[in-house]
């Protein structure tokens, strides 16, 4: 057993068990927690694989941005998350059932068509330092291809975020009116006729409203 | 014997029904449903990139990242939702969230 299959086996039992903590777990912060060890592994079966770009954005992206969005999240909701679980006896078995008859399903369809299926002729170990035949890097690679075959998708891609950016702005932003904005041009249009007053007074007395 | 796409393959399989199991179990804990469907997300990357590598074909790399572009906009705008409907309800539990059937 080489390498390989050592770091394979650990970052798989370890995906796997970060998964399953995932939504097993009673804390949700711990279930983001465990997310974020699921897609820490994942990214180092990226690299296992010689997919370096995907699993450096993997850790960006998902680690970086959506992780930390969830926690901000958990820990800004005051819920009783023990109320939550209500109800996770009484799912479990027919969710294990779907869920294990699922699992063994696909398994075995994939253990078929990698090794008897059209993906048996070329039977080569995914194996990194695939790119090292050709020369290119992966990162080379894969924009030598996204930015010429795949360019409007790739702009498509940015305008999906900027319209989910766009909407989590206009679907959490509140007018609150105790909050005092400040509002230049109001303070531009302000003239010495409507900011202040003359008041002859007699002496002796103040300024009565 | 070498690791081969049938592993990857597996892990990615055991990966998704977890998610699935997940879904099926957390029924009233939507910020947990949400997580399920990040970690099936992540299994058909790995899908993806197994295939890709197999294959010795860069597009499926690419797919991956358009799949990771659209659940990284899928988990902005969901937890969007979900503070708006906490600030509405004072809770999140899904049950009570069908208060716009009328």
């Amino acid at each position: 057993m080489g390498l390989q299959a050592i770091a394979f086996y650990l970052l798989a039992i370890v995906t796997i068990a970060a998964g399953f903590a995932v939504v097993s777990a009673r804390n949700p912060v711990h279930s983001v927690l465990f997310l974020i060890a699921a897609f820490f592994s994942a990214a180092g079966l990226f690299v296992l694989m010689g997919a370096e770009f995907l699993a450096m954005l993997l850790v960006v992206v998902y680690v970086g941005a959506v992780a930390v969005l969830f926690l901000f999240v958990v820990m800004m909701l005051d819920v009783d998350f023990a109320a939550l679980r209500q109800g996770f006896a009484r799912y479990l078995p027919i969710g294990g059932l779907i869920a294990g008859g699922l699992a063994m399903e696909m398994v075995i369809v994939s253990y078929t068509v990698a090794t008897t299926g059209a993906a048996k002729l070329n039977d080569t170990p995914l194996a990194s330092g695939a790119h090292a035949a050709t020369g290119v890097t992966n990162a080379e690679a894969i924009g030598r291809v996204l930015y010429t075959n795949y360019v409007y998708f790739f702009q498509a891609a940015g305008m999906v975020l900027l319209v989910a950016m766009i909407g989590a702005i206009v679907l959490t932003l509140r007018h609150k009116p105790s909050v005092r904005r400040q509002v230049i041009a109001d303070q531009v249009a302000r003239t010495r006729r409507g900011g202040m007053r003359v008041v002859s007074l007699k002496p002796g007395e103040g300024v009565s409203e | 014997m070498d690791i081969g796409l049938a592993h990857y393959l597996a892990v990615a399989a055991i990966l998704f029904t977890i998610g699935v199991f997940g879904i099926f179990v957390n029924r009233k804990n939507i910020i947990v449903i949400l997580m399920s469907i990040e970690l099936i997300l992540l299994a058909v990357n790995i899908n993806l990139v197994a295939f890709s590598v197999y294959l010795g074909n860069v597009v499926g790399q690419i797919f991956a990242m358009f799949v990771l572009t659209v659940a990284a906009a899928e988990a902005a705008v969901g937890l969007a939702i979900l503070v708006t409907f906490f600030r509405n309800r004072g809770d999140i539990s899904v049950d009570d969230a069908s208060m716009m059937k009328g």
